[in-house]
């Protein structure tokens, strides 16, 4: 049973000249599952926003359809507004309101009244309750966070939208966030959520990978590291500017990237050897030990290399 | 309608909140219409003048005790030469010159005619202008005066003479607080009243929180609705302010009805907000909100009659004060209050406010709807 349906989606932005039309999302198409927890995973500006206003009805889309919960984005767009939460990327609460008025103002919003949905939020809430009375403004980053989820699901949304919610939010609330949202999909809620950081595309059943308004890949994230389809190297030594330097001269390098700690690697020819590597940077004058490790691809790997093709 | 209820707690818990801007909206109005009125006057007193007295015979001396005497002329100094004269004018110590050249009563006597200079410094004109006409009536009136004194009664036919007297109708004192204050009120109503509804929705906009209200049912009418009712409350509350303000202060008691007045009020109010709401829909932030606020206000107050009449405009600008909304304001404000209109006799300036009310709210809320 597929919850969303997005077929060939396009959206325009008005271009500073008028011979390049900015494409924000360039023939999108993907499904997502009921109850599935769905990553969109893209650097800023890929049209993540531009696709989550469309399917939440803020926004009309240039071509194509969609479909939330079996209704159209643009003729139902009243069902769908009862059916959908919506996080946006940033806290669009009232700051000059309390935690409880937020939740009541918008509960009411939807025809609804928190006591009546207590019970999804309740696990969230209990950590908010000491702070009710308090602005919302004066929330810390991860309690507004917190308040915002709460928000999107006091009317008992079977889809919920979360536009970047981990954003500017410490590693420890990030933890609690996702736990959070894996509770929910318990309760049955099909979540779609939107991330720039690889780590969290782990967490998800299946991610898409967006770049420059168009879908890179989509599939769960183990099949996506499993398809990468050759081995890939990890080196490390003391000077690593001066071997991402060499590496990149490498006539059998095929890809080269500074990944943190070690340079991730990938090769012309899929069996070259360790001892390969090594003769070749004896050979350039680099003579310092380098560490060269043979690892499993991440999600941050199959992007970069996705974006290659 | 219980939604309406909702979203209009959720507005004034907002605008009680925000103490600032809450004493502001009323204690501007109050200070403004306290002393605006008293410094915004047409009244020209204390002008300074520049006497060059060439001749020092009893006639000059006698015409010059009369402008001092006038109480709108006050002798600022004596010049030897007209160069000396035009300097104090340069330094901006005198307002004007009157010149009274050598022999100027014998020539007067012997040729029963002479000839005064009035040079006036017309770098702000409208007093140049009125200081002017001021000297030429008094010059008019030492001229009557002089006539009498050389024609001896009897020998000649008395000249014929029409003589002026005048009465100032609905203002009989030319007070002008009973003047400015109907306009200034106008003016603080809808700065008030018109412009934070506008600025209150943009900043919705700028802090992504309607972004959050759009994705709910609520109606996008009804959410205007909701920004309308708070200021539309706000605006009678200052004008019920303006009112006591000039009633126990100015002690201006409007010959017509409060009656009136309120229900002019009451539709002027609906537009200007229309017209707020309108900016609110084309802006995206509150500095651009601000700016073409600014921009209206300013042309509508310029336009609106309030300083300069409109029937002194030239043409194309009394047709611009038809498409103002604060001109029927003030005009009617004036007639009920000065003049004693009934709400019969301004029913036409009724009916353009409403008309403008509808045209600009239906506007805005179609713009509302289209770009959100």
């Amino acid at each position: 049973m597929e919850t969303i349906i997005v077929e060939n989606i396009y959206k325009y932005y008005p271009a500073a000249t008028k011979k390049e039309r900015n494409k924000a999302l360039n023939g999108i198409s993907f499904t997502v599952k009921n109850g599935e927890i769905f990553g969109l995973i893209g650097p800023d500006g890929a049209g993540k926003t531009s696709l989550f206003h469309i399917l939440t009805t803020l926004l009309l889309a240039d071509g194509g359809r969609a479909t939330v919960d079996g209704f159209d984005v643009v003729k139902d767009y009243k069902q769908i507004r009862k059916r959908v939460g919506y996080m946006p990327g940033r806290f669009s609460l009232y700051q000059d309101l309390t935690v409880e008025e937020n939740l009541q103002f918008f509960a009411t919003a939807f025809e609804t009244t928190v006591e009546k949905n207590l019970d999804l939020i309740h696990e969230i809430y209990i950590q908010l309750e000491p702070f009710k009375k308090r602005r919302a403004g004066k929330l810390s980053g991860g309690m507004k966070q917190k308040l915002a989820l709460c928000c999107a699901l006091i009317h008992k949304p079977s889809v919920l939208f979360l536009d970047e919610p981990t954003t500017g939010v410490d590693p420890v609330s990030r933890k609690e966030f996702w736990q959070m949202l894996k509770s929910l999909q318990l309760q049955g809620i099909t979540t779609i959520v939107s991330t720039p950081y690889m780590d969290e595309a782990n967490l998800c059943d299946r991610i898409g990978l967006l770049q420059n308004g168009s879908l890179l890949g989509i599939d769960t994230p183990e099949n996506l590291t499993r398809n990468f389809g050759k081995p890939l190297f990890a080196l490390k030594a003391e000077q690593m500017y001066p071997l991402l330097l060499h590496m990149r001269a490498y006539d059998q390098t095929a890809t080269c990237y500074g990944f943190g700690d070690y340079h991730h690697i990938t090769f012309i020819d899929p069996h070259i050897q360790q001892a390969d590597i090594r003769s070749y940077l004896q050979g350039v004058g680099f003579t310092e030990p380098v560490e060269i490790r043979q690892i499993a691809p991440g999600i941050e790997d199959c992007f970069m290399d996705l974006l290659n093709h | 309608m219980h939604i309406l209820l909702v979203l209009l707690k959720k507005e004034f818990t907002q605008i009680l909140r925000n103490r600032f801007l809450l004493l502001i909206m009323f204690q501007m109005p109050v200070i403004q219409l306290l002393i605006l009125p008293l410094a915004a006057t047409y009244e020209m007193k204390n002008i300074s003048m520049s006497v060059v007295d060439k001749d020092h015979s009893s006639y000059s001396a006698k015409l010059i005790d009369k402008f001092t005497a006038s109480g709108y002329f006050k002798l600022n100094s004596y010049a030897d030469s007209y160069e000396k004269a035009l300097e104090s004018i340069e330094d901006n110590t005198s307002d004007l010159i009157i010149e009274i050249p050598e022999n100027f009563e014998r020539t007067l006597i012997r040729e029963k005619k002479a000839d005064i200079l009035i040079n006036a410094n017309a770098i702000d004109g409208t007093k140049a202008g009125l200081s002017s006409s001021y000297a030429a009536s008094i010059i008019a009136d030492f001229n009557k005066d002089i006539r009498e004194t050389l024609l001896q009664p009897g020998k000649l036919n008395p000249a014929p003479r029409i003589s002026i007297t005048y009465s100032n109708w609905f203002n009989p004192t030319l007070h002008y607080p009973t003047y400015m204050v109907p306009g200034i009120l106008v003016t603080l109503l809808s700065l008030v009243g018109g412009f934070m509804a506008a600025l209150n929705i943009v900043s919705e906009k700028e802090k992504g929180t309607i972004e959050q209200i759009n994705v709910t049912p609520v109606k996008k009418t009804t959410f205007i609705v909701s920004k309308i009712i708070p200021f539309w409350i706000i605006g009678m509350i200052i004008f019920t302010l303006g009112l006591l303000i000039s009633r126990f202060v100015y002690h201006i008691y409007p010959v017509g009805t409060y009656g009136t007045l309120y229900i002019f009020a009451m539709a002027y109010m609906i537009a200007f907000l229309g017209l707020g709401l309108l900016i609110s829909t084309y802006s995206d932030n509150q500095q651009q909100a601000m700016f073409i606020a600014f921009f209206f206000l300013i042309i509508f107050i310029l336009l609106s009659g309030e300083f300069t009449p409109i029937t002194s405009m030239p043409d194309w600008a009394q047709k611009m004060t038809k498409l103002n909304p604060l001109s029927y304001f003030v005009e009617v404000m004036r007639l009920v209050m000065l003049k004693g209109s009934s709400f019969r006799d301004v029913l036409t300036q009724f009916l353009t406010i409403c008309g403008f009310g509808v045209v600009l709210n239906t506007w805005a809320v179609l713009n509302y709807k289209k770009t959100s």
